[in-house]
């Protein structure tokens, strides 16, 4: 079983190795672990860890919490702030967040293990199916969520919370955004971001639609008249083109749909990957590409990236995941041209680079990498229609800090929005700070169904 | 969601949970904090007699015992009552029961075993507005030297004369505060009953050495050189104040008298271990020295979860249900039999179980079995005493099973008795023998 032939194959591993090299990256912990990790806590005041959360989650409470033996109530800690504290538990960069953060670090470099436990207590609830919250009175306030990824699911929650009723359109036939499309196989094991998303749902008030499309089906005009506020979730479906010679050839992928259909196999055995392949960024993309090309059986992975170590991205940690997997990451290396072969990918050809006073200069050497299968990872980009005369700049959406754009009524958080920090983590606190404005600013405006007087 | 609302001798407050007399209540500064926190109430620091206050040590004033990761496990203190004037404290007082109508305030007072004294301080407190006394007769260091706290806490009868007094002059609700440094807790809660004290609140520290500074052959905290005594408290007293609550709450003299629950009360568990065994409230006084205020949110959140998965509604619903399950050794069923059952998917095979049966108990557990290295109970060996179960380091590794009545016991070789029997009527009982004679 397996082979190592040429080419982009599937099939290139026994079926049983599928199964352990996507397994969960970190496992989770059972009880006993649960509560010696937790018993490292301090309870600090004022927490590091807390201010360093961007949905800031109460973590010394909840930490407690467990170590209490109260996983529950430590979990409505964790949602009362992040609804999807479930997935941030399992995908955040946690090394360069709360345990970056984390007193313990200072004497012992070694934090407590805020997302570990994080995932205990959620878990706990979540097998439980424990229910936190309901919806107050309703409203009669309707608003569209475009969008059913993180920020835009924590903004429909956060509004149904309060009462609203809430239409999510998306133009994908699944829910979740990049939790579903996106976060690597091996974050997200056993289907959890839907469960997560029927997790989310199941406070009612929210009718999703899948398969919708803003610009195609219909157009934020549009929208603004059938709802009370909409709020844009769009994240950045656009992907950055390389603008080179032999980019349309077989075998020249974007990072992004690969992880994508990859997310989408129960096997991954039948997802065909190169015996030989490049990867162009350097960032968590590039990463999680590279990482699960290899997973899937390639023999030779390499990262090509244009500057330097420290300019990456991709985390520490995330780069020492690559380099133990077997990934090369190569700084210093632009492409330049893609050679072909019969229409084929047949290798890269790259250039140094250097900095010259603080400019990105090509030096003129350059070299050849055999590859079958080059993935592009340089970044995606915010891809808007229908979307009327909202302001941009830079390419995404403009807000103020409470997520307001520039036309009335129309809210809009996550990676669309200009800023952020593209993370699971941040489009979580913006859907819901968003949502909060709403509702202050359907408070401050006269009441929808006023008493006759 | 629990109904956490507490009414204990008639003072409401938000919930159970109130801080007890020490620093976290020395003024409105931190009474004020500790409110906006959540708690439910506050004993306010010991008020002494007007005149200049009594004065603190300008040294250390605490020692401590940890675990090995610097968890605050036991905390000893040779502070006083408060060291600020009656009157500040009293003004502070009624501001921030003011302030916050909704939480109890308690006074908690320390003057000197004299009609006059008592009857000179109480209109002062009742003015502030305060929902009731409590009368410390506890401190066991600095004032008990002075005749008052422990010195008068460990005499029956000058309780029973104070507490008299105080229900003669104010109609505040008296809480009396006991003393664990005493050999009989049932005496102290006795004389408050017959003096006519609304509730009995306990414990205060106990008498402690800390710990001993061996270069310098002194106790700690060493003030200057030398140390004394002071009053240890937090999680390492927890055992002792729950034994204490249950005795009171149990003994037919005494019974049905309303218990304030103090000492070691750290998290919700502790709270709810105090409550069930007849308290109707706890009092908190060093998880917040560690943690601050915050802390309180763990114990509200925690009991309220609790109650909720169990179906217990208010703290009626809990406080005292433990106390007819707690009874004289005597009472104990002979008949009942246990042995240890080792879960072998668990076992790490430390080998701590073994030794600690063959070493110092029954010889009950194997150490190789065909020449393996491999940990068994012999059934006809054990005991049921349970020592191997509190050594092994892996939870529910080996746990207690209870021999069904009629099964043979293996060490013994008698089936297990299905009736119930104690030592009361056992043959080896002298008393038995007497009787049946
Ligand atoms: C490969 C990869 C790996 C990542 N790994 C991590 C990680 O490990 N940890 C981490 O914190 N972050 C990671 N991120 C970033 C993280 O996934 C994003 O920051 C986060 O998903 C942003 O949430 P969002 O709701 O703004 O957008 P998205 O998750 O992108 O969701 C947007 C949703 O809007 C829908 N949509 C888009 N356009 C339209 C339209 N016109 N009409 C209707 N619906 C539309 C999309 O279908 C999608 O469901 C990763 C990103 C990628 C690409
Ligand atoms: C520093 C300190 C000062 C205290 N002062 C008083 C006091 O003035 N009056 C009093 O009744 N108890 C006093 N106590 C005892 C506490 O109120 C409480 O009974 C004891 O600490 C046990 O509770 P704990 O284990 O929660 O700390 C004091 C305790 C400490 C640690
Ligand atoms: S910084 Fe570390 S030790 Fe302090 S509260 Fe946060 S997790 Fe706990
Ligand atoms: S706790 Fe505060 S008052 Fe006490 S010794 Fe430390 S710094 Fe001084
Ligand atoms: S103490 Fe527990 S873990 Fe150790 S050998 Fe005995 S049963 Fe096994």
């Amino acid at each position: 079983m397996g082979t190592t032939q040429s080419g982009i194959l599937g099939g290139r591993l026994p079926l049983g190795e599928y199964e352990s090299n996507f397994s969960d990256l970190h496992p989770p912990l059972d009880k006993h672990e649960a509560l010696v990790a937790s018993d490292r806590c301090y309870f600090c005041h004022d927490a590091p860890c807390m201010t360093a959360c961007p949905t800031s989650i109460d973590i010394p409470l909840f930490i407690r919490q467990i170590s209490t033996g109260n996983p529950i109530g430590s979990a409505k800690t964790i949602f009362d702030q992040n609804i999807l504290g479930g997935m941030c538990a399992r995908v955040c960069p946690t090394e360069t967040l709360c345990e970056q953060a984390c007193v313990r670090n200072t004497a012992e470099e070694r934090p407590v293990e805020i997302g570990r436990l994080q995932r205990y207590a959620t878990d706990v609830a979540m097998k439980e199916n424990k229910q936190f919250y309901t919806r107050a009175a309703s409203s009669g306030r309707k608003v569209a969520v475009i969008g059913a990824g993180p920020a835009g699911l924590a903004a429909a929650h956060r509004l149904a919370v309060k009462g609203h009723d809430v239409v999510i359109y998306d133009a994908r036939p699944k829910s979740g955004g990049l939790n579903e499309y996106g976060i690597a196989a091996y974050k997200s094991v056993d289907d959890f971001a839907q469960k997560e998303v029927d997790y989310v749902l199941s406070i009612g008030g929210i009718e999703v639609r899948n398969g919708q499309a803003l610009g195609r089906d219909f157009t934020l005009a549009e929208l603004q008249e059938q709802y009370d506020a909409v709020f844009l979730g769009l994240g950045l479906a656009g992907v950055n083109a390389l603008r080179l010679e032999g980019e349309n050839a077989e075998g020249v992928e974007d990072a992004v749909d690969f992880i994508a259909a990859l997310r989408q196999s129960k096997t991954k055995a039948d997802i065909p990957v190169g015996r030989r392949v490049v990867v162009l960024g350097g960032g968590m993309t590039a990463i999680d590409a590279a990482v699960q090309a290899k997973l899937l059986g390639a023999e030779e992975v390499t990262i090509c990236y244009r500057r330097g170590k420290e300019h990456m991205n991709a985390s520490e940690f995330e780069q020492d995941l690559a380099a133990s997997k077997g990934v090369t990451i190569r700084h210093w290396l632009q492409p330049k041209r893609i050679a072909e072969k019969d229409g084929k990918v047949a290798g890269i050809e790259l250039e140094y680079t250097t900095l010259e006073d603080g400019k990105l200069t090509a030096t003129g050497e350059t070299g050849i990498i055999a590859a079958d299968q080059i993935f592009k990872a340089i970044g995606q980009s915010f891809l808007g229609s229908g979307l009327g005369a909202l302001k941009l700049e830079g390419g995404r959406i403009v807000t103020d800090a409470e997520g307001r754009t520039s036309i009335d009524n129309v809210w809009a958080g996550g990676d669309c929005v200009l800023g952020g920090e593209d993370l699971t983590v941040s489009a979580v606190a913006m859907g819901r700070d968003a949502a909060e404005s709403i509702n202050r600013a359907f408070a401050a405006a006269a009441p929808r169904a006023s008493a006759v007087a | 969601m629990a109904d956490l609302r507490n009414n204990f001798v008639g003072i409401k407050s938000p919930n159970p949970f109130w801080l007890a007399s020490a620093p976290p209540t020395d003024k409105a500064y931190n009474v004020e904090r500790a409110f906006k926190a959540g708690w439910g109430g506050v004993v306010w620091k010991t008020l002494g007699e007007e005149g200049p206050p009594v004065v603190n040590v300008n040294g250390p004033r605490y020692g401590a015992i940890w675990g090995a990761d610097r968890r605050l496990l036991g905390l000893n203190n040779i502070e006083l009552i408060t060291d600020r004037d009656l009157y500040v404290n009293l003004r502070e007082m009624k501001q921030v029961k003011m302030n916050w109508p909704d939480r109890a305030l308690i006074a908690s007072i320390m003057v000197p075993c004299e009609e006059e004294a008592w009857k000179a301080i109480l209109p002062l407190v009742e003015d502030t507005g305060a929902d009731g006394i409590e009368l410390n007769f506890g401190c066991p260091h600095g004032m008990s030297e002075r005749g008052m706290g422990s010195a008068v806490g460990q005499v029956p009868e000058y309780i029973e004369m104070v507490v008299r007094w105080c229900k003669q002059y104010t109609r505040m609700p008296v809480i009396t505060k006991l003393t664990p440094n005493i050999t009989d807790i049932r005496k102290p809660a006795r004389a408050a009953k017959a003096g006519g004290t609304d509730a009995v609140s306990l414990i205060n520290t106990i008498n402690s050495i800390v710990s001993v500074d061996l270069d310098n052959f002194a106790p700690n905290p060493t003030v200057g050189g030398k140390g004394t005594h002071g009053g240890y408290c937090g999680p390492a007293v927890k055992p002792i104040a729950l034994n204490m609550v249950a005795e009171i709450a149990r003994d037919p003299e005494t019974y049905g008298l309303p218990i304030s629950g103090i000492g070691g009360v750290t998290t919700w568990r502790d709270a709810a271990e105090f409550l069930v065994l007849g308290a109707g409230n706890v009092q908190v006084c060093t998880a917040a020295m560690t943690y601050g205020f915050k802390i309180v949110q763990e114990m509200i959140s925690g009991l309220s979860d609790w109650m909720d998965a169990k179906g217990h509604r208010t703290l009626d619903d809990i406080t005292g249900r433990a106390v007819p399950n707690v009874t004289d050794w005597q009472y104990l069923n002979l008949n009942y039999v246990a042995k240890a059952k080792i879960d072998q998917d668990a076992c790490i095979k430390c080998g701590r179980c073994h030794i600690a049966c063959e070493d110092t108990s029954h010889q009950a557990i194997t150490q190789f079995v065909n020449g393996v290295r491999h940990f068994e109970v012999m059934e006809d060996e054990c005991v049921g005493c349970n020592l191997c179960v509190n050594v092994c380091p892996v939870e529910n590794c080996i746990t207690m099973e209870e021999l069904p009545a009629g099964t043979i016991d293996q060490r013994t070789g008698k089936p297990v008795d299905p009736n119930y029997a104690n030592w009361t009527t056992h043959p080896n009982n002298p008393m038995a023998r007497q009787a049946a004679e």
